[in-house]
């Protein structure tokens, strides 16, 4: 009887334990250590943004200490933590990180604060015109770009000869490397996915075409977003993809690529650092160039990436919180992202930095293409936009280029009065 | 009236008394949500333009109903449910006959048949994601050289296997309840009545196991109609494979079209409510509670 009695008050015991537990760990789970000047930053997770914030803290000096958590690793998984929790206009967030194509939709919404005075001179000192158009709305500032990011064409110097310079000479050089028995694949990421649309609103951009108009309201659609539609297409049908293009995103073709069957991938820049670990003897030999061009007359323009840091609209601390985003996205700190994270800096003046030579040999290119860059349309409903198109655009061998045009005028269209049904 | 009867019926009440606040909090954690989303469903609401909010009647009914991705992925979800259903309950109701006669090791057959039901969802379909992906999957390149998730039929295909492999333990497990109810006696008459295995199976045990075969349906059913983490991690809705359940999660998450979305709620609701009026009504007189007659 004693034992029984000595075993439920242990029982008893652990329970209580466990319960003390749980709630300490909700407890701290919900409520980040608050002090007076505490922002909290809510971030993609990157490898060294901890190393940026402490400096920023240390430098600080009491004005504010910047928390970082991370958000989850994939774009709508961010973007959907973001959204529920300012649309229940929760405080708790003082700095976000804002994929370019959400700005617009989430100063639409009023959720995130406009960039005024010298907090916005200072954004825009020395950025680069095409990531401070993207995050601008309606003439105003409401990110500070943060890094940037283009695509650029990666290929094995060991079978092709010269860069192709143009889309139809990139398919044509793989065909002839083909039929040498040669890695001749072109990998490009061919999802319905965000990722999909990015090359294709590139190709549209180096055809010169539209999509949507400039106050972005109306569906284009013009013709040289059909001519992007044909290319897409005829790459897809040249037999010279990989088999499972319509299922790969920008991380499979870069395995993908490692693998040593493929010539040419079309990709961000993090593919040279991974491949540079995961397969030293490829990496050798695998250079870079300027994106193809849809038009021989005229360069490429490669839509840009990155990431804007916005305060919330709901942020109690709304002056700490510029400062500290001001402080994230400083030259120095940008040119320390660019080197161990292989971020491409959005001020200009980094790029000529001493250390980017050795660490970043493909800036050249980058900041050429960022000259003159592509940026995906501006509306608030740019997810839904970039929804509908993936859906017609996947896979690419289905597209039938005058069909799918008019398809995406009347579905583009429905998506920006947020009236149609999102595939 | 006497006084047991009195006794009875404040026991009853007391009864009514107790259970009331948790019959309440279920009315409001489950009615409430319901009630707002066909509030909503009525409405242009989108929450990137919040002043843009209006009532609108059955306009969003009228979009969603008249819309052709709406009845693919409607179509692609009766699909899967059908096709998905007729496979678990054959290999659940072999599966539940040989855990009911198996002789040795018993509860080691029943529970290694139930691993599968107990790996997370996600976590078996990235597995299978990767095990049909050419290179670094064993499993596309057993049929032909393409990329099985990249065409509709065999994505389909996939996505059937990965819910039946997951599900048809649940199933056998529900069965086998039922096979408990047919008793060996009843088995031992009609084998000396002459009957074979086959006739003994049809009309003895499936008839005496008609309540569990109704539950095990019915549930699979439901589920099976709802189906989307196995779809969104295998091909995230390409070559038309969404469910309406991914449609939905599309617009109303994704797409922050609460008008919209919350209309494919109710939708799809509503389909699930019809197929449980449907079950009860045809297997009728099976359903656990009813009496002879069918009744409710």
């Amino acid at each position: 009887m004693r034992v029984r009695e000595r075993d439920r008050a242990a029982v008893r015991r652990a329970v209580a334990l466990g319960l003390a537990v749980a709630a300490a760990a909700t407890v701290t789970a919900c409520a980040p250590p608050q002090s007076a000047n505490t922002v909290n930053l809510y971030y993609a997770p990157e490898e060294n943004l901890q190393t940026v914030v402490d400096k920023c803290n240390d430098e600080a000096q009491g004005k504010f200490k910047i928390v970082y958590h991370k958000l989850p690793r994939d774009a709508d998984g961010q973007r959907e933590q973001l959204v529920r929790r300012l649309a229940a206009q929760d405080d708790g967030m003082d700095v976000l990180g804002l994929d370019t194509t959400w700005t617009a939709e989430f100063a639409r919404a009023g959720w995130v604060r406009e960039w005024t005075g010298e907090d916005r001179q200072q954004a825009e000192a020395g950025t680069l015109s095409g990531p401070l158009e993207s995050a601008r709305y309606g003439g105003k500032l409401f990110g500070a770009p943060k890094n940037t990011n283009v695509q650029l064409l990666w290929y094995r110097s060991d079978v092709v000869r010269t860069p192709p310079r143009t889309w139809d000479d990139m398919i044509e050089q793989a065909r002839r490397l083909k039929a040498e028995g040669r890695p001749a694949t072109v990998l490009i990421p061919g999802a319905q996915f965000e990722g999909y649309v990015v090359q294709y609103n590139t190709l549209l951009a180096s055809a010169g075409g539209k999509l949507i108009s400039d106050d972005g309201t109306r569906a284009v659609v013009d013709e040289g977003a059909v001519r992007a539609l044909e290319q897409l297409k005829a790459l897809a049908d040249s037999g010279l993809t990989s088999p499972s293009m319509s299922n790969a995103q920008e991380d499979d073709i870069r395995l993908e690529f490692q693998q040593g069957d493929a010539a040419f991938q079309l990709n961000w820049p993090f593919v040279y650092p991974s491949m540079q670990e995961d397969a030293p003897e490829i990496a050798r030999n695998v250079h870079w160039a300027r994106y193809p061009t849809s038009d021989p007359n005229r360069p490429s323009k490669v839509t840009i990436g990155g990431f804007n840091l916005a305060v919330s609209a709901y942020s109690p601390r709304p002056a700490a919180s510029f400062d500290a985003a001001l402080c994230l996205r400083s030259a120095e700190n940008q040119r320390f992202s660019a080197v161990k994270d292989g971020l491409p800096p959005t001020i200009e003046s980094v790029y000529a930095a001493p250390e980017m030579a050795a660490e970043y040999p493909m800036r050249d290119t980058i900041l050429e293409e960022l000259r003159d860059p592509a940026i995906r349309p501006i509306t608030p409903a740019y997810q839904n936009v970039s929804t509908v198109l993936s859906k017609l655009l996947s896979p690419a061998s289905a597209i039938d280029p005058p069909r799918t045009a008019e398809r995406m005028r009347t579905e583009v269209q429905n998506a920006l009065d947020s009236q149609g049904v999102m595939p | 009236m006497s006084a047991t009867d009195t006794a009875k019926r404040a026991e009853r009440r007391l009864g009514w008394a107790l259970c009331a606040p948790a019959a309440l909090v279920m009315v409001a954690v489950t009615g409430w949500p319901i009630l707002y989303a066909v509030w909503l469903s009525f409405q242009r609401y989108d929450l990137k333009y919040p002043d843009q909010r209006e009532f609108v009647g059955l306009d969003n009914y009228l979009t969603v109903l008249g819309n052709q991705y709406w009845w693919t992925a409607f179509g692609a979800t009766v699909l899967i449910t059908v096709v998905q259903l007729v496979i678990e309950f054959v290999l659940g109701m072999a599966l539940a006959l040989i855990m009911h006669r198996a002789l040795i090791g018993r509860g080691l057959v029943r529970t290694v048949s139930l691993i599968p039901y107990g790996i997370v969802t996600v976590v078996a379909a990235f597995s299978w994601r990767y095990a049909w992906t050419p290179d670094t999957g064993y499993l596309a390149n057993l049929f032909s050289d393409g990329a099985p998730l990249t065409e509709r039929a065999s994505s389909l295909a996939i996505i059937i296997v990965a819910e039946v492999w997951k599900t048809t333990p649940f199933m056998a497990l529900l069965l086998m309840t039922g096979l408990a109810l047919v008793s060996e006696d009843l088995l031992e008459a009609a084998q000396i009545d002459g009957a074979s295995k086959w006739q003994r199976f049809t009309k003895v045990m499936l008839p005496v196991m008609k309540p569990a075969i109704l539950v095990a349906l019915l549930f699979r059913t439901l589920d099976a109609f709802r189906v989307f983490d196995n779809i969104v991690v295998l091909t995230e809705g390409a070559q038309d494979t969404s469910s309406v359940s991914v449609l939905a999660y599309n617009n109303l998450i994704k797409g922050l079209n609460l008008g919209i979305g919350s209309t494919m709620s109710v939708l799809i609701f509503l389909a699930v409510a019809l197929i449980a009026f449907l079950f009860v009504k045809l297997f009728g007189t099976a359903a656990p509670g009813a009496d002879d007659d069918g009744r409710r």
